[in-house]
């Protein structure tokens, strides 16, 4: 094991490392933090909550966003909730129950000490952001309300109807537009993270392209702050935003940042199926639609009926048949796998039998068209609209979609990358969720880390080494600036044939088919033979109109389309080497007699860190062991 | 099922090109054949520029994200309506099937003077920003809140609050508004921290300040026609603006108040 991977997991019981560490980090005096100035890259959650709190604690901030404004980050399309140990159902939460929920539903490859952290904080997260206005859901008594959500059995999901992800990041944004107000903020939109400047071992700057006007400029800072999101759109199809991309975090992976369990993706079981070629995107269903929605599919094959005409002893509600405790709210890794299998067997519904029901005829004969509207009207609207179907007279036809990604740069417990200064937070990282994310935990991983962490941990590093500073015009961000340059003209001067997206649809196929819901090592081979063919083809026949400087969407997407080539092929050798199943990543080689994922906790019980070696090296595999001290490893069992 | 009734529909696009603010720009057409009725409005401009790309021309500049109607990036204007002719939708979650075949649409960017043009149909809404970091929040550091139970808030207030925070700032209003008036945009985040207990500490000076913020960036003043909300994907309701201008009247009373018995 590299010396270089120790998670740094401070001693004692799990309940107090937390506490221990905060008063053991050392300490930036008030007068001292405004000397500091923090690059923070990203303003989804993790990035505007960061930003907003170091810009109040003092701290000179930076803030970079690709989009128009910060209110544009894809955390905003985030629907069913925020999970948090409030126990205000008293229905036995607590900090210890999320986190044995979290640690099981990551399938045990996740690190206790981060899990147990982001469970303490969940609760602070909440009283923050009802601080800040967000308006959550109440009750009519005037307190918050709460619902299920997929892999506990508890209600301690908060929510404000299908739109979340939408409340807290405007609650995070109006607190970062408060301290660009004060001047302890300064705002770059429109600017994309080409480079990551690392100056004795230290990160201590960027390298970023004003999509505005094209111009590469330099930033220089004592942290680099990135919360930069996932990489999903490695698949094309997913429902990530456009923009959404690996590029930053693969930037810095290539100046000496380790990737983590980069075969750690997450398929998430309710989106609405593909209708054809053109297809941008994937829309999401939110998973608190399983809290009233039934999943079914016929009992028998090849039953074209419409779903009216089938009588109830003639559907197969498999989620409730297979996993009768947890039944419709099995987690997602599990619903997804279950609906791949019903539509492997020929039962799937819809023109293109690649999907299955939910369906919520019961719940609107129990509840009211009223209630189910309240719950999820802008779902049911969003649905209509897309499909052109009434969810209310006809179910939902759902198909499971790239979603969220678990892997990303490798960090310790202070959310320090692998070069020292360089932080990551949010999905951008790999830390809290193991090999499946629960539902309603992204948006707790990305505020934890934001407003509850990094302003801590931020402050030990700065406080415990002796920083150097250093002007834009070091040779380091000389170099890095002329690397994005002539990557840049290198692109434009192709001039080939074939569009960006004619690419990246080609690359999403060969990752969905091969390295997707589910993978074997044949497949796999197959897919790291294609990879490099395509991106030979890229680098020879890509065709970007236009020039460099200006508005050039093409030129973005030709950037970001570069490292996805390279990146999904990590991806494949990292599912590849990992022959074991566990959460999302499901090899076929490996699963119990009923189908389940079986994991290999004697070969496999470690995160893979992959270090960049250049050019067309191999990467190298490091581990970091996983301990489990609290929640004993077990088989999963959601039955 | 709506799979087995897609259709292929042919349409005249008349699309508004310009290269930068500095530039002139113009309307070019451009033919479509065989558009899918499945096809969302930007997938049928996506497979317009992959023509383009592969001619070598410049594809259309446009603005869109989430393509899930709640980033708040895409928006322009077709055949004169912010957002295409489907209410309360956005022009990402409008599909093709609202149009007939041989169907000639005009498509022009947000036009308004707070929203200067990037290229094309894209444009600038940075000042919907600095609108809302003049006081569109509660002032309220990391690590201050009590207990989020410790404030009960009426359900009713709740969700009126809910209602006028869902603006997603894409800037239809302005488009639709013969004034290009941002009242809407500014009054639903107003109310919806006027709404709220624990916003109401610092509601008068932050009306003031968003108001006059709103006024800086040249703004038209309110046309009364409720124009913005019609455009709206959002269904915000022009009462915020009547509790917009409600707040305003009445702090600058309290305001006068408060400086009288200052003496000043």
């Amino acid at each position: 094991m590299s010396a270089k991977l120790d998670a740094k997991i401070p001693s004692g019981p799990v309940e107090d490392k937390w506490d221990e560490h905060k008063f053991h980090s050392k300490l930036v005096n008030p007068a001292n933090r405004r000397k500091h100035t923090v690059i923070v890259v990203g303003t989804g959650l993790a990035g505007a909550s960061a930003a907003a709190s170091l810009g109040e604690m003092g701290y000179h901030v930076k803030s970079f966003c690709v989009h128009e404004s910060p209110r544009r980050a894809h955390s905003v399309a985030a629907q069913g909730g925020i999970n948090a140990a409030k126990n205000y159902k008293n229905d036995g939460d607590s900090v210890y129950r999320l986190f044995y929920d979290t640690v099981k539903g990551g399938d045990f490859r996740s690190r206790e000490a981060n899990v147990y952290r982001l469970a303490q904080v969940s609760t602070s997260i909440i009283d923050h952001c009802v601080a800040q206005g967000v308006p959550f859901a109440r009750e009519y008594g005037g307190l918050l309300s709460n619902r299920s959500f997929g892999g506990a059995q508890v209600s301690r999901t908060f929510y404000a109807r299908g739109q979340t992800g939408q409340q807290l990041l405007l609650g995070a944004y109006s607190a970062l537009m408060r301290q660009v107000d004060t001047k302890q903020v300064e705002l770059y939109p429109r600017r994309e993270m080409l480079d990551l400047v690392v100056i004795n071992g230290s990160a201590k700057g960027i390298v970023v392209r004003n999509l505005n006007t094209g111009e590469i400029e330099s930033h220089e800072a004592d942290a680099v702050l990135m919360a930069t999101g996932g990489y999903s759109n490695v698949f094309f199809l997913s429902t990530n935003a456009m923009a959404c991309a690996v590029t930053a975090a693969w930037r810095a992976h290539k100046r000496g940042a380790y990737f983590a369990n980069p075969c750690f993706t997450q398929i998430h079981p309710t989106c609405i199926p593909v209708h054809g070629e053109m297809q941008s995107k994937l829309t999401l269903m939110s998973e608190s639609l399983r809290n009233d929605g039934r999943v079914w599919v016929p009992k028998a094959a090849g039953d074209k009926r419409p779903p009216q005409q089938i009588p109830d002893a003639e559907r197969d509600y498999y989620l409730e048949r297979v996993y009768p405790s947890f039944g419709n709210l099995a987690p997602r890794d599990v619903a997804s796998r279950q609906a791949k299998f019903r539509v492997d067997e020929g039962r799937g519904v819809g023109p293109t039998g690649m999907a299955v029901y939910l369906d919520f005829r019961e719940s609107i004969q129990r509840l009211g068209v009223h209630k189910v509207k309240e719950r999820y009207g802008n779902l049911f609207q969003m649905y209509d609209k897309i499909t052109g179907e009434n969810p209310y007279e006809t179910p939902m036809r759902m198909y499971p979609a790239p979603h969220y990604t678990m892997g990303g740069l490798w960090v310790d417990y202070d959310l320090q990358s692998t070069i020292p200064g360089l932080f990551v937070m949010g999905e951008a990282n790999f830390s809290d969720h193991g090999a499946n994310r629960l539902g309603a935990s992204a948006l707790m991983q990305g505020l934890a880390d934001g407003y509850f962490v990094i302003p801590y941990t931020l402050g030990n590093y700065l406080a415990s080494n002796k920083l150097e500073k250093y002007a834009t015009t070091h040779d380091a961000f000389k170099e890095a600036e002329n690397n994005v340059r002539m990557q840049t003209s290198k692109m434009m001067s192709i001039r080939g044939a074939r569009s960006v997206d004619s690419f990246h649809k080609e690359l999403g196929h060969t990752m969905w088919e091969y390295c997707g819901m589910s993978r074997n090592a044949t497949g796999l081979k197959k897919a790291l033979e294609k990879i490099p063919k395509i991106r030979e083809e890229f680098w020879s026949n890509l065709r970007i109109p236009g020039e460099a400087g200006q508005v050039n969407p093409e030129l973005e997407k030709a950037g970001r389309v570069a490292d996805f080539l390279e990146q999904g092929e990590l991806m494949c050798w990292d599912a590849l080497e990992r022959e074991e199943s566990c959460g999302g990543h499901f090899r076929e080689e490996f699963q119990t007699p009923d189908n389940e994922a079986k994991r290999d906790d004697e070969k496999f019980c470690h995160v893979a860190a992959w270090e960049w070696l250049g050019g067309n090296k191999k990467e190298v595999r490091h581990k970091e062991e996983l301990t489990f001290e609290n929640v004993h490893l077990a088989t999963r069992s959601y039955k | 099922m709506s799979d087995a009734n897609d259709k292929k529909i042919n349409l005249t696009l008349k699309i508004w090109r310009q290269k930068s603010a500095k530039e002139p720009g113009e309307f070019v057409t451009y033919e479509m054949s065989g558009v899918s009725t499945d096809a969302s409005f930007l997938e049928m401009i996506d497979q317009l520029n992959e023509k383009l790309i592969t001619k070598g021309d410049d594809p259309v500049v446009f603005d869109h994200d989430c393509r899930e109607g709640i980033c708040g990036s895409c928006g322009f204007m077709i055949n004169g309506n912010a957002h295409g002719p489907q209410k309360s939708t956005t022009v990402c979650q409008l599909h093709m099937r609202a149009f007939e075949s041989g169907a000639v649409l005009t498509l022009e960017p947000w036009r308004a003077k707070a929203f200067p043009i990037v290229k094309d149909l894209m444009v600038d809404r940075s000042a919907f920003d600095r609108i809302i970091s003049a006081g569109g929040y509660i002032s309220v550091d990391t690590g201050n809140a009590q207990d989020a139970n410790c404030l009960p808030v009426p359900k009713p207030d709740a969700d009126a609050a809910f209602e006028s925070a869902t603006c997603i700032g894409c800037g239809a209003c302005v488009a639709s508004c013969k004034n290009a008036s941002a009242m809407l945009f500014t009054s639903a985040k107003v109310s919806h921290l006027a709404l709220l207990p624990q916003g109401k500490v610092e509601r008068a000076e932050r009306v003031h300040r968003m108001v006059a913020q709103m006024d800086s960036e040249e703004f038209g003043a309110c046309s009364t026609t409720g124009a913005c909300s019609v455009a709206c994907p959002k269904d915000v309701s022009l009462t915020n603006i009547a509790k917009m201008n409600r707040e305003l009247l009445s702090s600058t009373l309290f305001k006068r108040e408060a400086a009288e018995s200052d003496g000043i």
